[in-house]
């Protein structure tokens, strides 16, 4: 059993999620690109706060938990960083562009 | 009720039980977040396909975004109901996560069957490649979740292992929160 803290009022947390969610939906309508991403991945990053603070109890966590998450992180961007050549580079000796011309889905069919 | 080891035990402050759901929760952060960081690539890349993401149904996805959003407040009050010893309340909010688990899987199936009737497979271009995948594999975590849950409601009723409703609550709102990040992706920033 987990140890003793005073419980976040979920009800409440959960209602300021579907607001969340109601602007998110609502944002793409005004058909503002930038809007959208902000409304779209910045609510999502706010959803993902109240989520993990709250619902998951990272905030009363001990503080390893969070390194470890922080450290997951991390090597995340890692791995983004180093696939990202891969996908964004277009040229090169050995570059072909299967996904264009679909001969590497081809390939795997 | 039964005091196992991963309850107690704790060399960091953490209980080990919920230790290593955390350690369980880090390594799916590079199964999904890998993914995701390939789609955002690929999408940056402006790779043929992506277009696609205005096909998606987003009354479907913001649906199904409510009911994981409800679903985790439902197992967040069954791990609050266990820690005042409330057998039942805690079944009871358990199964209710199940049910809208079984509905966010049904708002699946009917979104798939009405893609692949259009003929939108997995292998129609790279955009619904990565949708079925990251969906469907969000699919399963979400079934896997369900199936341990059903486990843990009848062993808390027998007065077995409580603290397990909190473990599989932090995996369930990892699931949530996967799905937080899948929906703008898939269905509603087509950037």
């Amino acid at each position: 059993m987990s140890e003793a803290y005073a419980h976040p009022n979920y009800v409440k947390i959960w209602f300021w999620l579907v607001v969340l969610l109601l602007i998110s939906v609502a944002g793409p309508m005004l058909e503002i690109p930038a809007l959208t991403i902000i409304t779209a991945f910045g609510i999502a990053v706010i959803k993902a706060f109240l989520v993990a603070a709250n619902f998951m109890h990272l905030k009363f966590e001990k503080q390893i938990i969070s390194f470890l998450l922080i450290l997951a992180l991390c090597l995340l961007g890692v791995f983004f960083f180093g696939v990202a050549p891969d996908i964004m580079m277009t040229d090169g000796d050995q570059w072909i562009d299967c996904i264009a011309d679909k001969s590497c889905v081809e390939q795997r069919l | 009720m039964h005091g196992p080891i991963a309850t107690h035990r704790s060399a960091t402050g953490v209980p080990t039980g919920r230790l290593g759901t955390w350690w369980l929760l880090a390594s799916e952060i590079f199964i999904f977040g890998g993914l995701i960081a390939c789609f955002i690539l690929f999408k940056l890349n402006g790779t043929p396909g992506f277009e696609d993401a205005s096909l998606t149904s987003v009354t479907a996805g913001a649906v199904n975004t409510f009911v994981l959003l409800t679903s985790s407040l439902s197992i967040v009050l069954a791990h609050a109901a266990i820690e005042k010893g409330d057998q039942n309340k805690s079944f009871t909010y358990i199964w209710y996560t199940i049910g809208a688990g079984l509905v966010f899987l049904g708002i699946k199936t009917y979104e798939y069957t009405g893609k692949i009737l259009h003929g939108h497979t997995i292998t129609e271009n790279l955009f619904w490649s990565f949708y079925y995948t990251m969906t469907g594999l969000h699919a399963l975590h979400v079934i896997g979740g369900m199936v341990i849950m059903a486990l843990i409601s009848f062993d808390i009723r027998k007065g077995y292992n409580y603290q397990r409703v909190e473990l599989i609550g932090i995996y369930w709102h990892f699931v949530d929160l996967i799905w937080i990040f899948l929906f703008p992706l898939l269905y509603i920033a087509n950037f």
